[in-house]
């Protein structure tokens, strides 16, 4: 599976990741062998088996809706690497607004 | 605006779902005023590790949604991850649903008689509310943000709509019957000052006759019926006025400024189409049997229109009262209460005339719901019941509701007490209405002389003396009568 440096550039992008032209050659190779990997799969014959999102035979796992507590403020931002009062604190990231 | 020029709007609403816990986890909902980051947990703030889990009455509303909506409900619907960077979103994606949503291809009626149209609705999915961003500004000039996920992961729907609607005023009644409709089946509080119902709107213009669509531009965060309206109608100005003046329509995300009253390109999503779904695996599918389907349709209340039509079939309520009363499910639940304490022997047209008249004008006085009056039903009833049967007239039964309005207490009791029972005993009237005619001699002059209209007067001073209590129409007899005989009494002129 043969990854051009731009597929690279634009999967960087979309992970937010900035890499040097040597580390985008080091993904190009190392993601191309991964992908090789997985197609391995299509040469198995797949006619007779039903396409699923699930490996488990599971549907309607559902919860009812009661409250319970949440986690404090402390534990919950015990590993935010920046915090101000009771909020993470992060770079601004524009262009994304929701 | 240019009138060659046809708009073709469609929107996207998002409504947060009446739950008490989050959508995948059970941290509560009632984070209003609550101090950030209090009412998350490892789940909604995207730990590593962790497995969400299905609210199922969120389900419920949804289905319930999806029904009133008028949708089919897909027997099988499926989670999937949508993935963009922002700190809003601590998983990095954002759960929600993309080629199997619960409902789809249904429809919403707006508009009345010869305007009524049939709004296409293309889907209506499941998904999870993002957290909240505060941008501040450092003293050193660097931006940064504060992240707080109180709101991450509330149950949301989306909601779109086919391209189909083709005036910014028939974007705001599409709203705001959609918001109606999940208020009245207790789906959403649909308050959108707290952001509970939110929308945006997809505007393209293209001249008419012509078939192809227009490039489309997404305006975000519509967030009040003022701000939908205003910012279609400026969207479409501007893009009728770019095609006149030979120009071509960016395809574009823009954002609406309330200040200025434009719409603004934003920075776009440079990988708007790349979101990278695929299906949540931690979430096994959902299913809807048949039998649950009807089960929640048997549940569903009865919606705004059907209410309406029944008001009017049923009661005889006039088409106007009848819109009024429906409006919200707690007026017309009102209603239907101070019917059962009237009983039949009240026509229900004049229980409604005391709701939308009287009573209203009160309440949006002092901007009260309904369901926080003193006003019960059964007073409002019982109030009714007095002025149907002539014990005080609507005059004096105004002045009794605001009385019982400012301090509750019994109606009768109110009216007995400051003497506003209706007077309607001849006995009682006839000397008022002699003293009357004895101190208004030049009126009576003029009566007997052709001027008719001189009554209203001499009706008004009987009102006037009895404190608006008299019976109007015992009263003007009694005056014809008394108008009518010699004029024996009184001093003789010399």
């Amino acid at each position: 599976m043969e990854l051009t440096l731009e597929d690279v550039r634009h999967i960087a992008t979309l992970a937010r990741i900035g890499l040097t032209t040597q580390e985008m050659e080091t993904m190009r190779g190392q993601l191309g062998d991964i992908l090789a990997h997985v197609s391995q799969l299509n040469e198995l014959d797949t006619e007779a088996i039903p396409p699923t999102a699930q490996v488990l035979a599971l549907q309607d796992v559902l919860a009812a809706d009661e409250p319970r507590p949440s986690y404090s403020v402390d534990a919950m931002l015990a590993n935010a690497p920046e915090r101000e009062g009771n909020y993470f604190r992060t770079k601004a990231v524009l262009g994304y607004e929701t | 605006m240019d009138a060659q020029y046809e708009p073709v709007i469609g929107l996207e609403v998002h409504a947060q779902l009446l739950t008490r816990s989050k959508m995948f986890c059970r941290c509560g909902t009632t984070y209003a005023g609550a101090a950030a980051n209090t009412h998350i947990c490892s789940v909604c703030a995207g730990f590593p590790g962790v497995l969400p889990v299905i609210n199922e009455h969120a389900v419920e509303l949804a289905i319930r949604v999806g029904l009133a909506l008028n949708c089919d409900i897909a027997e099988t619907s499926r989670f999937d991850r949508k993935h963009y960077p922002y700190p809003d979103l601590p998983k990095g994606y954002q759960v929600s649903q993309y080629d199997l949503p619960l409902a789809s291809r249904g429809y919403v009626t707006v508009g009345n008689g010869d305007d009524c149209q049939q709004i296409g609705i293309v889907r209506v999915h499941m998904e999870e509310d993002t957290g909240r961003l505060l941008h501040r500004t450092a003293a050193d000039g660097t931006v940064y943000s504060l992240v707080d996920l109180n709101r991450s992961g509330v149950p949301l729907l989306e909601i779109v709509s086919e391209p189909e609607i083709h005036s910014a005023a028939r974007a705001r009644e599409y709203v705001m019957k959609l918001r109606q409709i999940l208020r009245y089946i207790g789906a959403s509080s649909g308050n959108m000052e707290e952001g509970a119902l939110r929308c945006d709107a997809n505007v393209s213009v293209r001249p008419v006759g012509e078939q192809t669509l227009g490039a489309k531009v997404e305006i975000k965060n519509l967030n009040s019926f003022r701000m939908i309206d205003r910012a279609i109608q400026h969207e479409i100005g501007r893009q009728s006025q770019a095609l006149a003046n030979g120009g071509r329509i960016e395809q574009e995300t823009r954002g609406w400024d309330e200040a200025a009253g434009i719409t603004l390109a934003q920075r776009t999503k440079e990988y708007a189409s790349d979101y990278r779904y695929f299906p949540e695996p931690d979430l096994p599918p959902l299913t809807v049997s048949e039998d649950r389907r009807k089960a929640v349709l048997g549940r569903l209340a009865e919606l705004p229109d059907a209410r309406r039509a029944r008001f009017i079939s049923q009661y005889g309520v006039t088409a106007d009262d009848a819109s009024v009363l429906t409006t919200a499910r707690e007026t017309a639940d009102y209603f239907e209460a101070v019917l059962t304490h009237l009983g039949e022997r009240v026509p229900a047209r004049l229980a409604a005339s005391w709701v939308t008249g009287e009573l209203f004008r009160l309440l949006n006085r002092d901007s009260l719901p309904i369901t926080e009056t003193r006003v019960t039903p059964e007073l409002l009833a019982e109030l009714v019941g007095m002025v149907h049967t002539g014990e005080v007239n609507r005059g004096s039964g105004r002045m009794v509701l605001e009385e019982f309005y400012e301090t509750g207490g019994s109606p009768r009791a109110i009216a007995t007490e400051r003497g506003l029972m209706q007077i309607s005993d001849t006995d009682t009237l006839t000397p008022v209405v002699r003293t009357v005619l004895d101190n208004h001699e030049r009126a009576v002059a003029e009566f007997r002389g052709g001027k008719q209209q001189v009554i209203g007067f001499l009706l008004g001073q009987v009102m006037k003396q009895t404190r608006g209590t008299a019976d109007s129409g015992t009263v003007r007899t009694l005056l014809l009568r008394e108008l009518s005989e010699e004029p024996t009494k009184g001093p003789v002129p010399h």
